[in-house]
Protein backbone atom coordinates (compact mmCIF):
# COMPACT_ATOMS: atom_id res chain seq x y z
CA UNK A 1 0.00 0.00 0.00
CA UNK A 2 1.01 3.91 -0.75
CA UNK A 3 2.75 5.54 2.41
CA UNK A 4 1.23 8.34 4.10
CA UNK A 5 2.14 11.64 3.53
CA UNK A 6 2.96 12.01 7.09
CA UNK A 7 5.61 9.31 7.13
CA UNK A 8 5.38 9.41 11.24
CA UNK A 9 1.74 7.99 10.94
CA UNK A 10 3.60 4.93 8.72
CA UNK A 11 6.04 4.55 11.39
CA UNK A 12 3.80 4.37 14.03
CA UNK A 13 1.39 1.56 12.41
CA UNK A 14 4.72 -0.41 11.81
CA UNK A 15 5.46 0.14 15.53
CA UNK A 16 1.95 -1.12 15.76
CA UNK A 17 2.39 -4.11 14.29
CA UNK A 18 5.52 -4.96 15.64
CA UNK A 19 4.29 -5.38 19.19
CA UNK A 20 1.49 -7.80 17.96
CA UNK A 21 4.26 -9.92 15.78
CA UNK A 22 6.16 -9.99 19.22
CA UNK A 23 2.82 -10.64 20.90
CA UNK A 24 2.34 -13.75 18.52
CA UNK A 25 5.30 -15.14 18.96
CA UNK A 26 5.07 -15.03 22.75
CA UNK A 27 2.06 -16.88 22.71
CA UNK A 28 3.19 -19.60 20.86
CA UNK A 29 6.18 -20.22 22.77
CA UNK A 30 3.53 -20.30 25.90
CA UNK A 31 1.45 -22.79 24.27
CA UNK A 32 4.27 -25.31 22.88
CA UNK A 33 5.53 -24.72 26.16
CA UNK A 34 3.28 -25.61 28.66
CA UNK A 35 1.90 -28.55 26.29
CA UNK A 36 5.68 -29.42 26.40
CA UNK A 37 5.74 -29.33 29.91
CA UNK A 38 2.44 -31.03 30.22
CA UNK A 39 3.48 -34.37 28.25
CA UNK A 40 7.17 -34.50 30.00
CA UNK A 41 5.94 -33.48 33.18
CA UNK A 42 8.59 -30.71 33.25
CA UNK A 43 7.91 -29.07 36.41
CA UNK A 44 10.91 -26.50 35.78
CA UNK A 45 9.66 -25.29 32.05
CA UNK A 46 5.54 -24.88 33.52
CA UNK A 47 7.00 -22.63 36.33
CA UNK A 48 9.23 -20.90 33.48
CA UNK A 49 5.72 -20.81 31.54
CA UNK A 50 3.60 -19.40 34.25
CA UNK A 51 6.43 -16.53 35.11
CA UNK A 52 6.80 -15.47 31.16
CA UNK A 53 3.19 -14.88 30.90
CA UNK A 54 3.72 -11.41 32.26
CA UNK A 55 5.86 -10.56 29.13
CA UNK A 56 2.34 -11.04 26.85
CA UNK A 57 0.58 -8.72 29.53
CA UNK A 58 2.75 -6.24 29.22
CA UNK A 59 2.60 -5.81 25.69
CA UNK A 60 -1.13 -5.96 25.13
CA UNK A 61 -1.20 -2.56 27.33
CA UNK A 62 1.27 -1.40 25.08
CA UNK A 63 -0.48 -2.47 22.35
CA UNK A 64 -3.52 -0.77 23.80
CA UNK A 65 -2.04 2.43 24.42
CA UNK A 66 -0.40 2.82 21.30
CA UNK A 67 -3.12 2.16 19.50
CA UNK A 68 -5.23 4.81 21.48
CA UNK A 69 -2.89 7.06 20.90
CA UNK A 70 -2.78 6.50 17.02
CA UNK A 71 -6.87 7.07 17.31
CA UNK A 72 -6.89 10.19 19.23
CA UNK A 73 -4.15 11.57 17.09
CA UNK A 74 -4.39 10.23 13.45
CA UNK A 75 -8.36 10.28 13.30
CA UNK A 76 -7.56 7.12 11.00
CA UNK A 77 -9.61 5.75 8.73
CA UNK A 78 -10.90 3.10 6.63
CA UNK A 79 -8.24 0.42 6.30
CA UNK A 80 -6.28 2.50 9.38
CA UNK A 81 -8.95 2.26 11.28
CA UNK A 82 -9.40 -1.26 10.99
CA UNK A 83 -5.74 -2.11 11.48
CA UNK A 84 -5.69 -0.18 14.75
CA UNK A 85 -9.28 -1.54 16.00
CA UNK A 86 -8.35 -5.17 14.56
CA UNK A 87 -4.94 -4.37 16.48
CA UNK A 88 -6.98 -4.15 19.80
CA UNK A 89 -8.85 -6.91 19.57
CA UNK A 90 -6.19 -9.23 18.16
CA UNK A 91 -3.70 -7.74 21.48
CA UNK A 92 -6.78 -9.22 23.60
CA UNK A 93 -6.87 -12.60 22.02
CA UNK A 94 -3.06 -13.26 22.21
CA UNK A 95 -3.08 -12.09 25.90
CA UNK A 96 -6.05 -14.68 26.58
CA UNK A 97 -4.30 -17.46 24.75
CA UNK A 98 -1.18 -16.70 27.20
CA UNK A 99 -3.56 -16.72 30.15
CA UNK A 100 -4.67 -20.09 28.76
CA UNK A 101 -1.41 -21.77 28.27
CA UNK A 102 -0.55 -20.58 31.66
CA UNK A 103 -3.27 -22.56 33.46
CA UNK A 104 -2.30 -25.88 31.76
CA UNK A 105 1.23 -24.79 32.96
CA UNK A 106 -0.14 -24.95 36.20
CA UNK A 107 -2.22 -28.10 36.15
CA UNK A 108 1.32 -29.16 35.28
CA UNK A 109 2.56 -28.61 38.59
CA UNK A 110 -1.25 -29.88 40.28
CA UNK A 111 -0.47 -33.28 38.86
CA UNK A 112 2.76 -33.70 40.12
CA UNK A 113 3.53 -37.47 41.15
CA UNK A 114 0.32 -38.74 39.76
CA UNK A 115 0.42 -42.05 37.88
CA UNK A 116 0.30 -40.30 34.28
CA UNK A 117 -0.37 -43.28 31.84
CA UNK A 118 0.62 -42.74 28.61
CA UNK A 119 -2.58 -43.74 26.66
CA UNK A 120 -4.27 -41.10 28.94
CA UNK A 121 -1.92 -38.55 27.86
CA UNK A 122 -2.05 -39.01 24.33
CA UNK A 123 -5.60 -37.37 23.64
CA UNK A 124 -4.62 -33.66 24.93
CA UNK A 125 -1.35 -33.43 23.20
CA UNK A 126 -2.96 -34.62 19.61
CA UNK A 127 -5.12 -31.54 20.37
CA UNK A 128 -2.62 -29.30 21.28
CA UNK A 129 -0.69 -30.41 18.19
CA UNK A 130 -3.92 -29.29 16.42
CA UNK A 131 -4.26 -25.89 18.05
CA UNK A 132 -0.88 -24.68 17.82
CA UNK A 133 -0.92 -25.34 14.31
CA UNK A 134 -4.00 -23.42 13.94
CA UNK A 135 -2.25 -20.27 16.25
CA UNK A 136 0.89 -20.53 13.44
CA UNK A 137 -1.38 -20.77 10.70
CA UNK A 138 -3.45 -17.76 11.84
CA UNK A 139 -0.60 -15.38 12.80
CA UNK A 140 0.75 -16.28 9.11
CA UNK A 141 -2.03 -15.41 7.83
CA UNK A 142 -1.91 -12.01 9.60
CA UNK A 143 0.96 -11.31 8.84
CA UNK A 144 0.39 -11.84 5.41
CA UNK A 145 -2.84 -10.27 5.00
CA UNK A 146 -3.92 -13.68 4.03
CA UNK A 147 -7.46 -13.54 3.89
CA UNK A 148 -7.99 -17.05 2.47
CA UNK A 149 -5.59 -18.68 4.89
CA UNK A 150 -7.59 -17.17 7.57
CA UNK A 151 -10.59 -18.80 6.96
CA UNK A 152 -9.10 -22.11 6.07
CA UNK A 153 -8.24 -21.84 10.02
CA UNK A 154 -11.80 -20.30 10.70
CA UNK A 155 -12.95 -23.66 9.18
CA UNK A 156 -10.90 -26.33 10.82
CA UNK A 157 -11.79 -25.05 15.02
CA UNK A 158 -14.41 -27.35 14.30
CA UNK A 159 -11.71 -30.20 14.50
CA UNK A 160 -10.45 -28.94 17.60
CA UNK A 161 -14.32 -29.05 19.03
CA UNK A 162 -14.76 -32.31 17.50
CA UNK A 163 -11.42 -33.82 19.51
CA UNK A 164 -12.36 -31.94 22.57
CA UNK A 165 -15.96 -34.16 22.69
CA UNK A 166 -13.88 -36.87 22.24
CA UNK A 167 -11.39 -36.34 24.79
CA UNK A 168 -13.98 -35.37 27.24
CA UNK A 169 -15.78 -38.99 26.55
CA UNK A 170 -12.39 -40.95 26.59
CA UNK A 171 -11.73 -39.06 29.68
CA UNK A 172 -15.12 -40.47 31.99
CA UNK A 173 -14.77 -43.62 30.53
CA UNK A 174 -10.69 -43.85 32.35
CA UNK A 175 -12.29 -42.06 35.40
CA UNK A 176 -15.36 -45.00 35.38
CA UNK A 177 -12.57 -48.00 35.39
CA UNK A 178 -10.45 -46.80 38.02
CA UNK A 179 -11.64 -44.30 40.84
CA UNK A 180 -7.75 -43.11 40.84
CA UNK A 181 -7.74 -41.29 37.27
CA UNK A 182 -10.18 -39.40 38.43
CA UNK A 183 -7.50 -36.45 39.98
CA UNK A 184 -5.44 -36.84 36.58
CA UNK A 185 -8.40 -36.94 34.10
CA UNK A 186 -10.24 -33.85 35.65
CA UNK A 187 -6.83 -32.14 35.45
CA UNK A 188 -6.57 -33.22 31.95
CA UNK A 189 -10.07 -32.30 31.30
CA UNK A 190 -9.46 -28.55 31.96
CA UNK A 191 -6.25 -28.38 30.06
CA UNK A 192 -8.20 -29.70 27.15
CA UNK A 193 -10.87 -27.00 27.73
CA UNK A 194 -7.90 -24.70 28.07
CA UNK A 195 -6.75 -26.19 24.60
CA UNK A 196 -10.42 -26.07 22.69
CA UNK A 197 -10.46 -22.15 24.53
CA UNK A 198 -7.04 -21.73 22.52
CA UNK A 199 -8.61 -22.75 19.18
CA UNK A 200 -11.26 -20.33 19.53
CA UNK A 201 -9.32 -17.36 20.74
CA UNK A 202 -7.52 -18.19 16.71
CA UNK A 203 -11.17 -18.58 15.42
CA UNK A 204 -11.45 -15.16 16.58
CA UNK A 205 -8.10 -13.70 15.11
CA UNK A 206 -8.82 -15.09 12.07
CA UNK A 207 -12.16 -13.34 11.68
CA UNK A 208 -10.68 -10.34 12.37
CA UNK A 209 -7.94 -10.59 9.62
CA UNK A 210 -11.11 -11.20 7.71
CA UNK A 211 -12.09 -7.69 8.13
CA UNK A 212 -8.93 -6.38 8.30
CA UNK A 213 -8.34 -6.92 4.66
CA UNK A 214 -11.72 -6.82 3.38
CA UNK A 215 -13.62 -4.77 5.62
CA UNK A 216 -16.44 -6.80 6.26
CA UNK A 217 -17.14 -8.92 8.87
CA UNK A 218 -17.48 -13.14 8.20
CA UNK A 219 -21.16 -13.80 7.37
CA UNK A 220 -21.74 -17.22 8.83
CA UNK A 221 -21.88 -18.82 11.90
CA UNK A 222 -18.77 -19.89 13.17
CA UNK A 223 -17.92 -23.46 12.63
CA UNK A 224 -18.77 -24.98 16.22
CA UNK A 225 -19.05 -28.36 17.69
CA UNK A 226 -18.43 -28.12 21.20
CA UNK A 227 -21.18 -30.18 22.30
CA UNK A 228 -20.30 -31.52 25.95
CA UNK A 229 -22.29 -29.17 27.68
CA UNK A 230 -24.93 -31.34 26.85
CA UNK A 231 -22.99 -34.65 26.91
CA UNK A 232 -23.68 -37.38 29.40
CA UNK A 233 -22.04 -40.83 30.27
CA UNK A 234 -24.04 -43.64 31.92
CA UNK A 235 -22.82 -45.39 35.10
CA UNK A 236 -21.59 -48.78 34.30
CA UNK A 237 -24.47 -51.56 34.97
CA UNK A 238 -24.19 -53.97 38.17
CA UNK A 239 -24.42 -57.36 36.56
CA UNK A 240 -25.12 -58.71 40.13
CA UNK A 241 -28.90 -57.99 40.75
CA UNK B 1 -16.33 -11.38 -3.45
CA UNK B 2 -18.64 -10.58 -0.10
CA UNK B 3 -18.67 -7.34 -1.37
CA UNK B 4 -20.40 -8.20 -4.73
CA UNK B 5 -23.19 -10.18 -3.13
CA UNK B 6 -24.14 -7.66 -0.61
CA UNK B 7 -24.43 -5.17 -3.46
CA UNK B 8 -26.76 -7.46 -5.49
CA UNK B 9 -28.74 -8.35 -2.09
CA UNK B 10 -29.26 -4.23 -2.20
CA UNK B 11 -30.75 -3.74 -5.42
CA UNK B 12 -32.47 -6.95 -5.48
CA UNK B 13 -34.60 -6.98 -2.18
CA UNK B 14 -38.09 -5.23 -3.08
CA UNK B 15 -36.85 -3.29 -6.44
CA UNK B 16 -40.06 -1.41 -6.53
CA UNK B 17 -40.65 -0.22 -2.94
CA UNK B 18 -36.82 0.74 -3.29
CA UNK B 19 -37.61 2.71 -6.57
CA UNK B 20 -40.75 4.44 -4.81
CA UNK B 21 -38.44 5.60 -1.96
CA UNK B 22 -36.09 7.17 -4.04
CA UNK B 23 -38.48 8.72 -6.21
CA UNK B 24 -39.72 10.57 -3.28
CA UNK B 25 -36.88 11.24 -1.70
CA UNK B 26 -34.50 12.58 -4.47
CA UNK B 27 -34.24 15.98 -4.50
CA UNK B 28 -31.93 16.92 -7.27
CA UNK B 29 -29.94 14.93 -9.94
CA UNK B 30 -26.86 15.77 -12.37
CA UNK B 31 -26.43 13.96 -15.43
CA UNK B 32 -23.30 13.82 -17.38
CA UNK B 33 -22.42 17.31 -16.14
CA UNK B 34 -19.37 18.57 -17.91
CA UNK B 35 -17.60 21.84 -16.98
CA UNK B 36 -15.50 24.37 -18.71
CA UNK B 37 -13.46 27.27 -17.95
CA UNK B 38 -12.59 28.34 -21.51
CA UNK B 39 -10.75 25.57 -23.03
CA UNK B 40 -9.71 23.96 -19.76
CA UNK B 41 -12.63 21.24 -17.98
CA UNK B 42 -13.31 21.13 -14.74
CA UNK B 43 -15.53 18.59 -14.53
CA UNK B 44 -16.28 15.46 -16.65
CA UNK B 45 -19.43 13.41 -16.79
CA UNK B 46 -20.37 14.11 -13.14
CA UNK B 47 -23.46 12.17 -12.54
CA UNK B 48 -25.07 12.53 -9.02
CA UNK B 49 -28.37 12.01 -7.24
CA UNK B 50 -29.09 14.18 -4.08
CA UNK B 51 -31.59 13.30 -1.69
CA UNK B 52 -33.79 15.50 0.32
CA UNK B 53 -33.15 15.75 3.85
CA UNK B 54 -29.82 14.30 3.55
CA UNK B 55 -26.45 16.06 3.76
CA UNK B 56 -24.48 15.40 1.39
CA UNK B 57 -20.76 15.79 1.45
CA UNK B 58 -18.37 16.68 -1.53
CA UNK B 59 -14.82 15.41 -0.86
CA UNK B 60 -11.47 15.46 -3.03
CA UNK B 61 -8.51 17.30 -3.12
CA UNK B 62 -7.55 21.11 -3.61
CA UNK B 63 -9.08 21.49 -7.65
CA UNK B 64 -10.88 18.34 -8.08
CA UNK B 65 -13.97 19.81 -9.55
CA UNK B 66 -16.01 19.53 -5.98
CA UNK B 67 -16.25 23.26 -5.19
CA UNK B 68 -17.16 24.00 -9.35
CA UNK B 69 -19.85 21.15 -8.97
CA UNK B 70 -21.39 22.75 -5.83
CA UNK B 71 -21.97 25.97 -7.72
CA UNK B 72 -23.46 24.35 -10.78
CA UNK B 73 -26.28 23.54 -8.08
CA UNK B 74 -27.84 26.85 -7.97
CA UNK B 75 -26.19 28.46 -11.17
CA UNK B 76 -22.95 30.38 -9.86
CA UNK B 77 -21.04 29.57 -12.25
CA UNK B 78 -22.92 32.03 -14.69
CA UNK B 79 -20.75 34.66 -13.18
CA UNK B 80 -18.27 33.71 -14.46
CA UNK B 81 -18.22 34.62 -18.28
CA UNK B 82 -15.93 31.82 -19.66
CA UNK B 83 -17.47 29.16 -17.59
CA UNK B 84 -19.80 26.80 -19.65
CA UNK B 85 -21.75 23.91 -18.82
CA UNK B 86 -23.10 20.95 -20.37
CA UNK B 87 -25.36 17.91 -19.42
CA UNK B 88 -28.13 18.41 -17.07
CA UNK B 89 -29.06 19.39 -13.72
CA UNK B 90 -32.70 19.12 -12.14
CA UNK B 91 -34.07 20.10 -8.87
CA UNK B 92 -36.95 18.05 -8.44
CA UNK B 93 -38.20 17.51 -12.36
CA UNK B 94 -37.20 21.08 -13.13
CA UNK B 95 -33.60 21.54 -15.29
CA UNK B 96 -32.28 24.25 -13.75
CA UNK B 97 -30.91 25.46 -16.72
CA UNK B 98 -33.66 25.84 -18.83
CA UNK B 99 -34.05 29.50 -20.13
CA UNK B 100 -37.60 29.88 -18.65
CA UNK B 101 -35.69 29.57 -15.66
CA UNK B 102 -35.05 32.92 -13.30
CA UNK B 103 -32.06 32.81 -11.91
CA UNK B 104 -32.90 35.07 -8.78
CA UNK B 105 -35.48 32.74 -8.12
CA UNK B 106 -33.65 29.46 -8.24
CA UNK B 107 -31.31 30.72 -5.61
CA UNK B 108 -33.94 31.76 -3.42
CA UNK B 109 -34.20 28.09 -4.07
CA UNK B 110 -31.16 26.84 -3.78
CA UNK B 111 -29.19 29.05 -1.30
CA UNK B 112 -25.34 29.41 -0.61
CA UNK B 113 -23.45 29.84 2.48
CA UNK B 114 -20.00 30.57 1.78
CA UNK B 115 -16.32 29.85 3.09
CA UNK B 116 -16.01 33.06 4.50
CA UNK B 117 -18.76 34.54 6.45
CA UNK B 118 -20.02 37.44 4.52
CA UNK B 119 -22.42 39.33 6.39
CA UNK B 120 -24.04 42.75 4.36
CA UNK B 121 -22.42 45.38 6.14
CA UNK B 122 -26.15 46.23 8.17
CA UNK B 123 -28.28 45.39 11.11
CA UNK B 124 -28.69 41.61 12.56
CA UNK B 125 -32.00 42.56 11.51
CA UNK B 126 -31.61 43.81 7.89
CA UNK B 127 -29.08 40.96 6.82
CA UNK B 128 -31.62 38.77 7.48
CA UNK B 129 -34.38 40.29 6.64
CA UNK B 130 -33.26 41.59 3.46
CA UNK B 131 -34.09 38.48 1.37
CA UNK B 132 -37.63 38.42 2.38
CA UNK B 133 -38.02 41.59 1.55
CA UNK B 134 -36.95 41.72 -2.00
CA UNK B 135 -38.57 38.64 -2.61
CA UNK B 136 -41.60 39.71 -1.37
CA UNK B 137 -41.97 37.01 1.37
CA UNK B 138 -43.65 39.45 4.20
CA UNK B 139 -46.86 41.48 3.62
CA UNK B 140 -46.01 43.38 7.01
CA UNK B 141 -43.49 44.64 9.58
CA UNK B 142 -45.38 41.97 11.99
CA UNK B 143 -44.79 39.15 8.85
CA UNK B 144 -41.27 40.05 8.45
CA UNK B 145 -40.48 40.17 12.38
CA UNK B 146 -41.81 36.96 12.29
CA UNK B 147 -39.24 35.69 9.59
CA UNK B 148 -36.20 37.23 11.29
CA UNK B 149 -36.50 36.17 14.67
CA UNK B 150 -37.64 32.19 13.18
CA UNK B 151 -34.61 32.10 10.73
CA UNK B 152 -32.27 33.82 13.55
CA UNK B 153 -33.80 30.67 15.87
CA UNK B 154 -33.35 27.91 13.35
CA UNK B 155 -29.70 29.04 13.02
CA UNK B 156 -29.32 28.64 16.90
CA UNK B 157 -28.44 32.60 16.64
CA UNK B 158 -31.32 34.14 18.34
CA UNK B 159 -30.77 33.52 22.42
CA UNK B 160 -27.27 34.96 21.41
CA UNK B 161 -28.48 38.57 19.72
CA UNK B 162 -31.64 38.60 20.64
CA UNK B 163 -30.97 41.96 22.45
CA UNK B 164 -29.48 43.61 19.50
CA UNK B 165 -30.68 42.95 16.33
CA UNK B 166 -29.91 46.75 15.21
CA UNK B 167 -26.28 46.29 15.81
CA UNK B 168 -24.22 45.15 12.90
CA UNK B 169 -23.99 42.02 11.62
CA UNK B 170 -20.21 42.25 10.84
CA UNK B 171 -19.65 43.08 15.07
CA UNK B 172 -20.50 39.61 15.82
CA UNK B 173 -17.91 36.76 16.10
CA UNK B 174 -17.05 34.94 12.99
CA UNK B 175 -18.74 31.67 14.00
CA UNK B 176 -22.09 33.68 14.77
CA UNK B 177 -21.48 35.60 11.75
CA UNK B 178 -21.96 32.44 9.82
CA UNK B 179 -24.84 31.48 11.53
CA UNK B 180 -26.12 34.89 10.13
CA UNK B 181 -25.23 33.97 6.84
CA UNK B 182 -27.14 30.52 7.35
CA UNK B 183 -29.91 32.30 8.83
CA UNK B 184 -29.84 35.22 5.98
CA UNK B 185 -29.98 32.01 3.40
CA UNK B 186 -32.91 30.05 5.76
CA UNK B 187 -34.90 33.37 5.82
CA UNK B 188 -36.03 32.85 1.79
CA UNK B 189 -37.75 29.41 2.26
CA UNK B 190 -35.25 27.75 0.75
CA UNK B 191 -35.39 23.96 -0.30
CA UNK B 192 -31.94 23.17 -1.17
CA UNK B 193 -28.63 24.43 1.14
CA UNK B 194 -25.69 24.44 -0.40
CA UNK B 195 -22.77 25.53 1.73
CA UNK B 196 -18.96 26.08 0.25
CA UNK B 197 -16.75 25.21 3.02
CA UNK B 198 -18.79 26.61 5.92
CA UNK B 199 -16.55 26.37 8.77
CA UNK B 200 -12.94 26.68 7.25
CA UNK B 201 -12.27 29.94 8.73
CA UNK B 202 -13.83 29.02 12.03
CA UNK B 203 -12.23 27.72 15.23
CA UNK B 204 -13.64 24.19 16.58
CA UNK B 205 -16.48 25.49 18.89
CA UNK B 206 -17.47 27.28 16.34
CA UNK B 207 -17.21 24.71 13.99
CA UNK B 208 -19.25 22.47 16.27
CA UNK B 209 -22.16 24.92 16.59
CA UNK B 210 -22.20 24.85 12.92
CA UNK B 211 -21.66 21.14 12.64
CA UNK B 212 -25.02 20.44 15.15
CA UNK B 213 -26.64 23.35 13.34
CA UNK B 214 -26.53 21.33 10.02
CA UNK B 215 -27.59 18.08 11.25
CA UNK B 216 -30.99 20.00 13.04
CA UNK B 217 -31.58 21.52 9.32
CA UNK B 218 -31.14 18.59 7.56
CA UNK B 219 -34.52 17.75 8.66
CA UNK B 220 -36.52 20.38 6.98
CA UNK B 221 -33.63 21.25 4.07
CA UNK B 222 -31.37 19.33 1.72
CA UNK B 223 -27.94 20.17 2.36
CA UNK B 224 -24.88 19.87 0.35
CA UNK B 225 -21.46 20.70 2.05
CA UNK B 226 -18.11 21.10 0.53
CA UNK B 227 -15.74 20.33 2.97
CA UNK B 228 -11.88 19.48 2.95
CA UNK B 229 -12.22 18.22 6.38
CA UNK B 230 -12.77 14.14 6.03
CA UNK B 231 -13.87 14.07 9.93
CA UNK B 232 -16.35 17.02 9.50
CA UNK B 233 -17.80 15.41 6.23
CA UNK B 234 -18.01 11.13 8.29
CA UNK B 235 -19.30 13.48 11.02
CA UNK B 236 -22.55 15.46 9.38
CA UNK B 237 -23.27 14.13 6.04
CA UNK B 238 -25.29 10.74 5.15
CA UNK B 239 -23.94 10.61 1.75
CA UNK B 240 -20.22 11.37 0.61
CA UNK B 241 -18.96 12.00 -2.71
CA UNK B 242 -15.18 11.87 -3.83
CA UNK B 243 -14.11 14.08 -6.24
CA UNK B 244 -10.57 13.59 -8.21
CA UNK B 245 -9.43 15.21 -11.09
CA UNK B 246 -13.08 16.57 -12.24
CA UNK B 247 -14.47 13.28 -12.15
CA UNK B 248 -17.15 11.68 -9.64
CA UNK B 249 -14.93 8.98 -8.52
CA UNK B 250 -17.08 7.24 -5.72
CA UNK B 251 -19.89 8.02 -4.05
CA UNK B 252 -22.32 6.35 -1.92
CA UNK B 253 -22.94 6.04 2.16
CA UNK B 254 -20.87 8.30 4.45
CA UNK B 255 -19.89 5.51 6.43
CA UNK B 256 -19.22 2.53 3.98
CA UNK B 257 -16.99 5.40 2.08
CA UNK B 258 -15.10 6.10 5.34
CA UNK B 259 -15.03 2.90 6.99
CA UNK B 260 -14.67 0.96 3.81
CA UNK B 261 -14.24 2.65 0.22
CA UNK B 262 -14.27 0.55 -2.89
CA UNK B 263 -11.97 2.37 -4.94
CA UNK B 264 -8.25 2.85 -4.35
CA UNK B 265 -8.12 6.95 -5.10
CA UNK B 266 -10.88 7.13 -2.60
CA UNK B 267 -9.46 5.22 0.13
CA UNK B 268 -5.77 6.97 -0.21
CA UNK B 269 -7.18 9.99 -0.26
CA UNK B 270 -9.00 9.48 3.46
CA UNK B 271 -6.45 7.73 4.39
CA UNK B 272 -4.12 10.26 3.83
CA UNK B 273 -2.12 8.64 1.04
CA UNK B 274 -2.31 10.94 -1.62
CA UNK B 275 0.90 11.63 -3.39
Amino acid sequence: MQEHIVTSFDAELKDLSAKLGRMGGLAERQLSDSVLALSRQDEPLALATIRSDDAIDRLEMDVEESAIVLIAKRQPMAADLREIVTGIKIASDLERIGDLAKNIAKRVVAIRGEMQPKRIMTGVEHMSRLAMAQLHDVLDAFTRRDVEMALDVWNRDSEIDAMYNSIFRELLTYMMEDPRNISLCTHLLFAAKNVERIGDHSTNIAENVHFLVKGQLIGADRPKQDSTSFANVEPPMDDDD
Amino acid sequence: MMNDTRMEFQTMEQPMAAEQMRNDTLKMTARDVDVFYGAKQALFGVNLDINNNEVTALIGPSGCGKSTFLRCLNRMNDTIDIARIEGEIKLDDQDIYDRKIDVVELRARVGMVFQKPNPFPKSIYENVAYGPRIHGLARNRTELDDIVVTSLRKASLYEEVKDRLDEPGTGLSGGQQQRLCIARTIAVNPEVILMDEPCSALDPIATARIEELIDELRENFCIVIVTHSMQQAARVSQRTAFFHLGKLVEHGETQEIFTNPRDQRTHDYITGRFG
